[in-house]
């Protein structure tokens, strides 16, 4: 099979989508985007390329497909946790006058969060957009609170390990062999007789086919940093542009709001950007703001939008500067709003300032796709519906439910349309981040 | 894409021409020379030279200064003062210089004005400005106020207003401070040689029709138009000036070659653009360099004719010298019309067959900034083409977001690019 690879490296996440000859989606991966962009990119390019196989795979299984995807997964987080155990070892034993106390209490909690991996690695919580990282993190947060409890470990030392060794852990591309990943799913499973042959077989039949990477295009907010040659590298703006129109043909405009910027697009009947606007360099308003908010009310952040939705009376919010967002959220609250109003403010004032970005863009037309990070939060989808009614009367707003890939899936299509045949075979020469 | 960088004889004159002006400049009060400081659009600059007075050009020091990365240390000294943070900055620039012991760019003192001679061409701020210096130096003061052209065009009421105000105001005040009255024939022949280096300039922006261009008109026209739009125009040195560069470009034209940049000859030209709005002096070799690493040439910009819309055609003329001032401010691009602005633009588009066309919004000015987005969808109809968009300032470093502005340049060119890529046409939204 013939693929197409688009990479967007976002501030938060980054994320890699395959599409095949036809233009379909073949396979996608998204990770958290941490300190080595590399690596990020690399594990997203994986993932990407074993959800390609493992689609391949499953399609020749049958009923116990389901079963084996999650297990699967959750086979690789182990993976990944397996070195997390070595790496903890590593910064317990380098513990100052410690080592020795830490290192026991970090196999415990380790040994529980394997016992923990078919719970903590479920299919809800990649639905919740949590990473590797995120899920780790919280549990062992929460077992080394238990543990420093009852003994004479200390918390924050216990942390330390932890907050050393992810790094760690992260910023390295783990070697998995598809295969045996795929036997071990199948064993988590609980599949057995003439179905686990059928898997078998099937993971056989499909492993004789070749993924071709044929063409790539990186895009993103640190698209300047991927290993790709320039002319495999397109502004995010065109790419969630065309991705969007893609995911949904009738999308004429684009709001996007990532973790660092926000982006009006407009877009023509083939998906080309005709205008666009995004914010200065201030990253007041985005995604950050809310990462921010949710660290200052001790939230996740997937539950700022259930919380702000369930306002009865929104808090008039005036800044988004994520600088002053602390102060105005204590201030608020300390004059007895209500948490889900204050939030609900927040939301609003987040869609006022993009509403403007989309004002200065061209206006919104129909349709309007909501795309980035943003577009997960419920109350920040309200909030766009009512103030572009408000504003230019009934549009049909539109959030898909894979719109955190409109980037990566934009890039993937400017690839596989835009890169000259002949071109090809020097950039793979020159890309050393693309070796599928 | 580039070849080396090559310096070439026109710009080492354009060089030693600025560099001489602020010497000469420094010396004026032993030279016995009154000072007179006026603003670059509708400056009469044949008129103060018949007078043989030396003009100080206030927002010239502030880009200088900025260009030689002094204008931070200028802008915080005027806001310590209590001026705004959303003040001008080549207000703030100026002031704070002036606070610093009036350094010039080049390190030599400015000398205090002996009049100050405002030529209001639609900057209010400029008036604020003369009002701040006026308290400081307590000298004479005459305004010259120039009618909006709001209706796009030139009236002979307006004329008239303008000589007058001329005859009445002006001329007088400048024959106080010089002593003598005003030679009519030698403001002549000033005019005439405006005249002559104008058709040169002129030449030298229709040139960047050709393909590739062999000039840049934005990052490149800055330094065209410094010596006429400033204190050369009407001498002898700017007719010899604007001869050079035409000969220069007429060599590169004859060689097939583009624009001498700073990061070498731009020969390969991707994109044909037009641009609007002024540049970002803080950064100016950066935010050059982010158009030059797309292959982006500035085929024409309204910039270059603030002082001057000499590459529209307009020319002053000898034979009529106080209405050919007068017609020279009231036909300076800041005296315009949004509807005349964008009608100037998507001449230039079409003129200079360029691809699209970039907006650059400065925080500073809002002269020039108000209503840009208008203007931006104005073009968009006029020609067809989508426009671009970019902000930053003057010359407060501040407000020049590298990454940002990179970004936005590189979208919209893979934008150009893209539609370039489509075989039918794209809609533009009205």
């Amino acid at each position: 099979m013939k693929v197409f690879l688009g990479v967007d490296l976002g501030s938060t996440t980054s994320k890699a989508v395959l599409v095949d000859e036809a233009e379909r989606v073949v396979g996608r991966g998204i990770t958290n985007t941490r300190s080595n962009y590399d690596v990020a990119v690399e594990v997203a390019r994986r993932d990407a390329i074993t959800d390609a196989r493992l689609a391949m795979t499953l399609g020749l299984v049958g009923d116990a497909g389901a079963a084996i995807a999650q297990a699967f997964w959750v086979e690789q987080d182990l993976l990944r946790l397996e070195r997390l155990r070595q790496t903890c070892r590593a910064a317990a034993a380098a513990t100052p006058g410690e080592g020795p106390r830490l290192a026991p209490t970090v196999d415990m909690i380790l040994a529980r969060l394997f016992d923990e991996a078919d719970t903590l690695f479920n299919a809800e919580a990649r639905t919740r957009g949590s990473f590797f990282r995120d899920i780790v993190g919280a549990r062992f947060h929460a077992l080394a609170e238990e543990v420093c409890q009852r003994g004479a470990i200390d918390f924050e030392r216990l942390l330390g390990v932890y907050d050393r060794a992810i790094l760690e852990a992260e910023n390295e591309v783990i070697d998995a062999s598809f295969d045996e990943m795929f036997a071990a799913a199948i064993e988590r499973a609980g599949v057995e007789g003439p179905a686990r042959d059928a898997a078998l077989a099937a993971a056989e039949r499909a492993g004789g086919e070749a993924i071709d990477l044929a063409g790539f295009v990186g895009t993103g907010y640190g698209r300047a940093r991927l290993p790709f040659p320039r002319d495999c590298i397109r502004s995010e703006i065109l790419c969630h542009g065309l991705g969007a129109f893609t995911m949904l043909p009738q999308t004429r405009t684009v709001l996007d709001i990532g973790g660092q910027d926000t982006k009006a697009i407009q877009v023509d009947e083939r998906g080309l950007v005709t205008s666009f606007q995004m914010n200065d360099r201030c990253a007041a308003g985005c995604g950050r703001y809310l990462g921010y908010i949710a660290d200052e009310l001790s939230l996740g952040l997937h539950e700022l939008g259930p919380l702000a939705l369930q306002a009865r009376r929104p808090s008039r919010i005036t800044s988004t500067c994520t600088v002053f967002a602390g102060t105005e959220i204590r201030d608020l609250l300390s004059v007895g709003e209500k948490r889900e109003d204050v939030l609900s403010g927040l939301h609003r004032a987040i869609i006022t300032r993009a509403m403007s970005l989309l004002a200065r863009s061209g206006g919104v037309y129909d349709e309007l796709t909501f795309t980035g990070g943003v577009a997960r939060n419920e109350a920040a989808v309200a909030a766009l519906r009512d103030m572009v009614f408000t504003h230019y009367g009934p549009r049909t707003v539109n959030v898909h439910t894979d719109s955190i890939y409109t980037g990566a899936l934009g890039a993937a299509l400017f690839a596989k349309r835009g890169v000259p045949a002949e071109d090809l075979d020097d950039a793979k020469k020159e890309c050393t981040g693309c070796s599928a | 894409m580039t070849t080396p960088v090559r310096k070439e004889p026109s710009m080492e004159t354009q060089k030693a021409l600025l560099a001489g002006y602020f010497s000469r400049l420094a010396r004026a009060k032993e030279d016995k020379r009154p000072v007179v400081y006026t603003f670059v659009p509708g400056n009469l600059a044949e008129l103060l030279g018949a007078f043989d007075v030396a003009p100080v050009y206030p927002e010239v020091n502030a880009l200088q200064s900025a260009m030689r990365q002094r204008s931070s240390d200028f802008i915080r000294e005027a806001e310590r003062a209590g001026h705004s943070e959303d003040v001008c900055s080549y207000v703030k620039c100026d002031l704070g210089m002036m606070m610093k012991g009036n350094v010039g760019p080049t390190g030599e003192v400015i000398p205090p004005p002996d009049l100050l001679l405002l030529s209001f061409t639609g900057c209010f701020t400029f008036m604020k400005w003369f009002e701040l210096l006026r308290d400081q130096y307590d000298c004479e003061v005459a305004m010259l106020h120039i009618p909006y052209q709001g209706d796009g065009e030139i009236t002979d009421e307006m004329r008239r207003y303008v000589v007058d105000q001329l005859q009445r105001e002006v001329i007088p005040k400048l024959e106080k401070v010089a002593g003598h009255r005003l030679d009519l024939d030698r403001l002549r022949e000033r005019l005439a040689r405006s005249r002559k280096a104008e058709d040169d300039l002129a030449w030298v922006f229709r040139a960047a029709q050709h393909r590739p261009s062999p000039i840049d008109a934005y990052f490149g026209g800055v330094y065209y138009i410094g010596p006429i739009f400033t204190s050369f125009r009407g001498t002898d040195e700017a007719c010899a000036y604007y001869a050079e560069l035409r000969a220069d470009v007429e060599a590169r034209l004859a060689a097939g070659e583009g624009p001498t940049t700073p990061s070498g000859t731009l020969s390969d030209q991707k994109f044909r653009l037009v641009v609007e709005g002024p540049p970002n002096w803080t950064s100016f070799r950066d935010f050059w360099k982010i158009f030059h690493d797309e292959g982006a040439v500035a085929v024409a910009s309204t910039y270059t004719q603030v002082g001057g819309t000499y590459e529209r055609g307009f020319r002053h003329d000898p034979a009529n010298p106080l209405e050919s001032l007068a017609d020279y401010c009231l036909s300076c691009y800041t005296n315009l019309s949004l509807p005349a602005r964008s009608k100037v633009l998507a001449d230039m588009v079409k003129e200079y067959d360029a691809d699209g066309f970039v907006v650059h919004s400065v925080k500073s000015c809002n002269s020039f900034s108000a209503g840009q987005l208008h203007m931006l969808r104005e073009v968009e109809k006029l020609t067809g083409l989508p426009g671009g968009f970019i902000e930053s300032d003057l010359v407060d470093a501040r407000y020049y977001g590298h990454s940002n502005i990179k970004n936005r340049i590189e979208s919209y060119l893979q934008m150009l690019a893209a539609r370039r890529g489509a075989s039918r046409p794209t809609e533009v939204r009205a």
